[in-house]
């Protein structure tokens, strides 16, 4: 039944090497645990990623509940955790993964790093692999004020202060992530929600792409 | 035909360049108006904020007093009223002095006379950050700069705070 279903489209659209081009290519055997143990070195960017995947799937639900005002967005994240159905795991995912993600990132920059594979050819997959870097850390720094707890409030009140550090432009930095020169407040909650949720993974989904492309058309580095 | 010597603009040059153009403009009318949106509070400039009775200018000692008072906060749509804590006395000079209790290393709270390793001091618990009894940083602690001063005006003998505090030019 399936089959028959996917001919009928296959054969109006030629869907098959779309996904052969993605899935169907040869995994060297340096990079494969199965042959050599030691070469779950590799693994650390896969799982990056699908920690990432993770954060954004739940994420979404996340969403259905959580509202991003002062009033509301604590009392919304403690409804979600102990009224909705599994509100504590699908909320635990999205925290624990949220570090998860740094560690594995961080494990995957050392690799890369002591393996010397950001040489060349590959220096621009490093550059772009840093943004990525920088991308988690700030959907990090956003996501960790949303709950709107004393821990989220003091914490970002010291991330602005850290910004304002800047020298020259540093007040006006923190006024743009704060949405007052002042105050942390209604607009922090509603600027940082927007960043957390629509810029920063927009930006994060582009750069994956880009770095995906890259490998590919590159392949992985060779063994040591 | 025309002749090619002199740099003429072909027909799909002209498109391109046409094209890139509209195209261009096109774009930058789109976003335009989303930039002014986003750095809009840079846009805004600084707020005025109303002055607070908070005593009379002869109940003012030379021993620091701790007044709070409450001013209207305005967040974009929220409006609050928050309170704020001041240390007023004179120093020896009789000026008078509206300090923030912000601790100028990190942010924590400063108390008078609170330690009393350091007696007539401003003592901050956080990381040991001490101000002289004219809120100025002593040297060694980790506090940058003096305790920053309230906004203040004298009417008929009586002392009105705003709810900002400013850094201190003189210290």
């Amino acid at each position: 039944m399936i089959s028959k279903i996917y001919d009928w489209i296959d054969e109006r659209l030629d869907i098959t090497p779309m996904w052969r081009d993605i899935a169907d290519h040869e995994v060297p055997e340096h990079v494969n645990p199965a042959h050599h143990f030691s070469a779950f070195v590799y693994c650390f960017g896969g799982l990056t990623f699908f920690v990432v995947v993770i954060q954004v799937l739940s994420g979404m639900f996340l969403t259905m509940y959580y509202v991003p005002d002062i009033e509301n967005a604590f009392q919304s994240v403690k409804y979600l955790q102990s009224q909705v159905a599994h509100g504590q795991l699908v909320r635990g995912m999205h925290h624990w993964g949220a570090s998860v993600v740094i560690v594995m990132i961080f494990l995957h920059t050392l690799r890369v790093f002591f393996q010397g594979a950001y040489k060349k050819p590959r220096e621009l997959n490093w550059v772009v692999g840093v943004l990525l870097f920088f991308c988690i850390l700030g959907l990090g720094f956003t996501g960790y004020l949303l709950p709107w707890d004393n821990k989220a409030f003091f914490a970002t009140q010291v991330g602005l202060e850290i910004a304002e550090s800047i020298p020259f432009i540093g007040t006006e930095i923190k006024t743009l992530l704060a949405g007052d020169p002042e105050i942390v407040g209604a607009q922090t909650l509603t600027r940082f929600f927007a960043i957390h949720v629509f810029f920063l993974p927009a930006a994060l989904f582009v750069l994956m792409a880009i770095h995906f492309i890259m490998i590919r058309r590159q392949g992985i580095s060779g063994p040591l | 035909m025309s002749d090619k010597k002199h740099n003429e603009v072909t027909r799909r040059q002209f498109l391109n360049y046409t094209l890139m153009g509209v195209g261009g403009f096109m774009g930058a009318a789109v976003l335009a108006p989303m930039v002014g949106f986003a750095i809009d509070p840079l846009l805004k400039g600084e707020k005025e904020s109303d002055f607070v009775y908070i005593m009379d200018v002869d109940e003012i000692t030379n021993e620091p007093q701790r007044k709070t008072f409450v001013i209207d906060q305005v967040d974009g749509w929220y409006e609050s009223q928050v309170e704020r804590t001041a240390w007023i006395y004179k120093n020896n000079n009789g000026d008078i002095l509206a300090l923030s209790p912000v601790c100028t290393h990190l942010g924590c709270t400063v108390d008078w006379n609170s330690n009393a390793d350091f007696p007539n001091e401003f003592f901050c618990p956080c990381h040991f950050g001490r101000f002289d009894s004219n809120g100025v940083n002593i040297a060694g602690t980790p506090p940058t700069e003096p305790l920053h001063q309230y906004e203040y005006q004298i009417t008929d003998g009586k002392l009105y705070l705003s709810g900002k505090s400013n850094p201190r030019e003189e210290a």
